[in-house]
């Protein structure tokens, strides 16, 4: 057997091949041009493959070469603000070499070979260092110091270190043992890497989305799923999050969705600062795009892709986020493929091994010891695209019995123009208890308790409206109907928030607590004024509660609204003696 | 590779082919079939191995038996494409239907078509005026967005979608569309329809026609907007046109699709429709746009008619998820005699936020809409609760907007078929209709809007 076959069989991105020596996993290489493709079964003598480009026109008795390697990717500094397709390709290479069509046969290198980077060395020789250990870094952003590790599996004695310019090819440092390291490294997507242990999360990733942080925090290092129907918002959703949330670095996968919104991130997101540290987003970002008519394989590694890149950050000590949209494409590409090797299917087409894929997939999210004793984290957010919106289906459920944070999109929402469109009903959070503490030291003592009294209210409207809904609201007595028009409150001053608004759509933690707040001491006030007999109308029309509501639009609004919660509170306080 | 003659064929199935004993052929070949009587069938491999191949074959698979020959033809399908396609009427496999001559190609193109590099594209961001109020003002079309209308039998559809293809334009341009139609499944007189209003208006000289009627081969429609697509590329990114496709009916191409997907035996997903029916259809719908560095573009307005008006049967469900936004079509409002009977609160344009305000539409636009589409929705609400309750249960708010979704439908969505509104008509309209309800209830609107557009401030 030699590590040259020729192809039997060919159907779709599946290619059989014979006369080959190969192993589960090892990428080939398809066809007279050279396809990248992958084993994935093994039958006797015959090696199924996926085929990660269009297969048209390829003939049986064609070559395949097997490269005895496993799909990996390529790690280094020149992976941030990099966007690739699924197997890592640069999609502006990818222009350069063919043009604006992607056609196949072609390669790309992850990053600029060439590029010089300034090491900068922080072992000695004779230092004994391990697997993961820094043993120095590259300024490889404005933002981002790129930590260069020993790769996971090597270990020993510093023979010599380098200091200076270096391409990532070049090596920089030799073991006693012989071992060389380059500033690039490869690591087989397949293979979460390894870590001394993972810890239970203790802080929030604060994304600046009101409904997400207040009542629905996700913890770094958690997982959390966002599905909904088409059109409530997914996508906006989780570039909000790649947008503002306060992780290190973002890994942003686009998984089998359109073309234009890709492009849309792709011109946004260079323009944008981070508001955390005032620079732009992309020095922080690794983007990959694999838009639905881009081939299927292709599609099914792209979030392996991109976890092993957050992983390599997350090495580093970085706080990595990572966005899936929409792991349902990924799902259906497993379909897809498990439907051309004929095998036997599990619930709605989708293969048995469907829920352990997904599971494998969350679990490498975590807050972890990485190996060179630093604390690092994964945040894995996935969208999931149940069709018709129906959550009982098999990604969504595989999705919500493994993650902890469950973001409901709701289509009558988006339909009422609510944005975010996130059921506050349904939608569910794990993390509030290892958080609250977090919350208690940072931000204010009293945190979980008005999170608790705000969800509450929301909880008493959902049974009032269903009174409203047979009698009308005039029917309920009067302190009833103000706790619908607080709950209104909540939902349409504190809930909704407009991710299109260059002020609203990031909002302080601290802000957050302060409007929460001012709905209660609201409530608060109207109650007392009207046990000293003012009327709901007059106390619900004071102008100071509708420049408080309107003020959320405005800069500075956090140095303002304790002035205009006190004018609110004074005011409705006059509508007692107006009657 | 052409021209060896096989007659190897073990099994006829459905639309599929099987034969054996073949020298290599390659994935997606086009192949013909010459049957005993002399008739020439086309199809396409759809798997091959050293000892098997399956052909899809477009025509029917009629009268085909053991002794018919197969050749292959050593290449996938390609399109011959010119510029003179423009003005010409062919049926589904790209044969001319119109008795003219056949196309003389420039050069012949791969109708599967290649992705677009998203890296290569071009945000889209050019309004399109419809001159339907409804489209234009709520759920806005953006020149190289894909926006299928969402509709079921019996609805006017075609209407809409051939008042669309005359009205529209860039604002503030005479600039035309060439329009590509591509015809999948519809019955002869619909046809008749969309091709005789084509020639009264003058344009079927600006248009290329793709025609798979009923009766014509089921299979054959699996290619029928492949090729539209093909020809709208060339004439887009080769020519520079901007270039209109409207297929109909996606739900005969999903169903030709799933006939296939039997016919191999496939495991089927939802309703028997493939697994990969997301993957073909993207494949399709993803054809839109507009890349970097070509002056020319494809907008998409493929129709669909949900079987049972169901929006989560797994054609429209797919088609929603690919597609940027659609427009709905309401079987309640074509009921009560509205045309265009669209129902805007299930509609949406993925792409508006990037097409509409003071540079391009009006500065109001976004706010209006917005409250248009508030208004009409707590409206609509309210009508069921007037049912149970009475209209006299309702305090002045909602008795306004109650009010206001009935002049909403009247004077907002009701339109003639050849009414064109410009934007500023349609906004202006919007302000009049607005202006019913109380200003201090109309909170989505910007104060600085009010005090301009506000019909009570303007005069």
């Amino acid at each position: 057997m030699s590590n040259e076959g020729v192809i039997y069989r060919i159907s779709g991105p599946v290619v059989t091949a014979t006369g080959m020596n190969a192993a589960m996993y090892d990428v080939v290489r398809v066809g007279e041009e050279g396809l990248m493709g992958e084993v994935i079964e093994l039958h006797g003598d015959k090696a199924v493959i996926q085929v990660y480009e269009d297969t048209s026109g390829i003939r049986p008795g064609e070559p395949v070469l097997n490269t005895q390697e496993t799909l990996s990717v390529s790690l280094g500094p020149g992976l941030l603000t990099q966007i690739y397709d699924g197997i890592q390709r640069p999609l502006p290479t990818l222009e350069e070499k063919m043009g604006v069509f992607i056609t196949r046969g072609v390669d790309a290198d992850a990053f600029d070979l060439e590029k010089i980077w300034t090491f900068e060395p922080q072992v000695a020789v004779g230092d004994s260092v391990v697997g993961g250990q820094v043993i120095g870094h590259v300024q490889e952003t404005e933002t981002i110091v790129h930590k260069i590790m020993v790769p996971p599996t090597a270990s020993g004695k510093v023979k010599s270190i380098e200091s200076g310019d270096f391409n990532v090819t070049q090596t920089v440092c030799v073991l006693e043992d012989g071992t060389e390291m380059q500033m690039m490294q490869k690591w087989p997507v397949r293979t979460p890497r390894p870590y001394q242990q993972k810890y239970a999360p203790d802080t929030p990733l604060i994304t600046g989305m009101r409904i997400l942080d207040f009542l629905f925090p996700l913890a770094k290092g958690g997982a959390a799923g966002i599905p909904g129907p088409f059109g409530s918002g997914k996508t906006v959703t989780q570039q909000s999050l790649a947008k503002y949330s306060d992780a290190q670095l973002v890994v942003y996968i686009g998984c089998g969705e359109r073309g234009n919104e890709m492009t849309e991130v792709l011109d946004e997101f260079p323009h944008l600062i981070d508001p955390n540290t005032g620079k732009p987003l992309m020095n922080r970002t690794v983007m990959i795009a694999n838009t639905s008519n881009m081939p299927v394989a292709a599609r099914e590694a792209s979030v392996y892709t991109g976890i092993t890149i957050a992983e390599y950050f997350r090495d580093m000590g970085y706080d990595v986020a990572l966005m899936a949209d929409s792991t349902s494409r990924w799902a259906e590409a497993m379909r897809e493929i498990s439907s051309r090797l004929e095998e036997m299917p599990g619930e709605e087409g989708y293969p048995a091994y469907l829920s352990s894929r997904i599971a494998e997939f969350y679990e490498r999210a975590g807050r972890v010891e990485t190996l060179n004793g630093d604390d690092g984290s994964v945040t894995v957010i996935g969208a999931v695209s149940p069709p018709g919106g129906d959550i009982s289906e098999p990604v969504s459920q595989g999705t919500l019995r493994i993650v902890k944070v469950f973001w409901g999109l709701d289509a009558g929402l988006a339909r009422q123009r609510h944005f975010p469109a996130i059921n506050w009903l349904n939608s569910y959070s794990l993390y509030p208890q290892s958080l609250d503490q977090w919350f208690r030291d940072n931000i204010a003592q009293d945190f979980p308790e008005i999170r608790t009294q705000v969800s509450g209210l929301l909880q008493i409207e959902a049974e009032l409206q269903e009174i409203v809904q047979l009698v009308g609201s005039d029917a309920l007595p009067v302190d009833q109907q103000l706790t619908l028009e607080v709950a209104r409150m909540i939902r349409e001053f504190f809930l909704q928030q407009n991710g299109f608004h260059d002020v609203d759509a990031y909002c302080d933690i601290h802000l957050q607590y302060q409007m929460a707040k001012a709905i209660l001491s609201f409530q608060e006030s109207a109650k007392s004024a009207m046990a000293s007999g003012a009327l709901l109308n007059d106390v619900v029309n004071v102008p100071a509660r509708s420049d408080l509501m309107r003020g959320r639009f405005e800069k500075g609004y956090i140095d303002s609204i304790d002035e205009m919660v006190k004018k609110m509170t004074s005011e409705i306080a006059d509508t007692v003696e107006d009657n | 590779m052409t021209g060896k003659e096989y007659r190897t064929i073990t099994d006829v199935k459905g639309p599929l082919v099987f034969l054996n004993k073949t020298e290599p052929v390659a994935f997606g070949e086009i192949v013909t079939l010459r049957l005993s009587n002399g008739t020439i069938k086309n199809g396409q491999v759809l798997d091959t191995s050293d000892d098997l191949v399956i052909v899809q074959v477009f025509e029917g698979t009629a009268k085909i038996d053991r002794e018919s020959g197969v050749t292959f033809m050593g290449d996938v399908f390609k399109l011959p494409v010119s510029t003179d396609l423009v003005g010409r009427i062919l049926d589904g496999a790209g044969r001319p239907r119109d008795g003219g001559p056949e196309i003389v190609a420039e050069e012949k193109a791969d109708i599967i078509g290649a992705a677009i590099n998203p890296y290569s594209r071009q945000s889209p961001h050019d309004f399109i005026q419809t001159g339907i109020s409804a489209i234009d003002c709520c759920t806005t079309l953006v020149r190289g967005q894909k926006l299928p209308i969402f509709s079921a039998s019996g609805l006017p559809h075609n209407d809409i979608a051939l008042q669309i293809a005359r009205q529209a334009r860039l604002k503030g341009s005479d600039e035309e569309f060439i329009v590509v139609f591509c015809a999948m499944g519809i019955t002869a007189e619909e046809y008749n329809f969309f091709r005789s209003d084509l020639e009264r208006t003058g344009a079927l000289e600006n248009a290329v026609l793709f025609v798979n009627l009923a009766d014509d081969p089921a299979v054959e429609r699996i290619i029928t907007p492949r090729l539209a697509l093909t020809a709208a590329e060339y004439l887009a990114f080769e020519k520079d046109y901007h270039v209109l496709v409207i297929y109909t009916d996606m739900t005969n191409y999903c169903d030709a699709l799933r006939q296939i997907g039997a016919a191999r035996e496939e495991v089927p997903g939802r309703r028997g429709y493939p697994g990969y029916m997301y993957t073909d259809l993207a494949m399709l719908y993803e054809r839109a746009g507009i890349v970097k560095g070509k002056k020319g573009s494809i907008t998409q307005f493929p129709i669909l008619t949900m079987p049972g008006d169901d929006i989560t049967h797994p054609i429209p469900d797919l088609s929603g998820y690919i597609t940027e936004g659609q427009i709905v079509i309401s079987r309640e409002l074509h009921q009560q005699g509205i045309y265009p009977p669209i129902n805007v609160l299930p509609s949406l344009s993925r792409l508006m936020g990037s097409c509409i305000g003071a540079e391009t539409t009006r500065e109001d636009h976004k706010s209006v809409s917005d409250q248009m589409y508030a208004g009409y929705a707590q409206g609509r609400e309210l009508r069921g609760l007037v049912a149970i309750v009475g209209e006299d249960a309702l305090n002045e708010r909602d008795k306004q907007l109650l009010d206001f979704s009935g002049v909403f439908e009247d004077k907002f969505l009701r339109q003639t078929r050849d009414e064109d509104r410009s934007i500023e008509e349609t906004l202006d309209l919007c302000w009049t209709l607005m202006s019913s309800i109380d200003t201090k209830y109309l909170v989505r609107l910007d104060q600085k809007w009010i005090d301009k557009y506000h019909p009570d401030n303007k005069a």
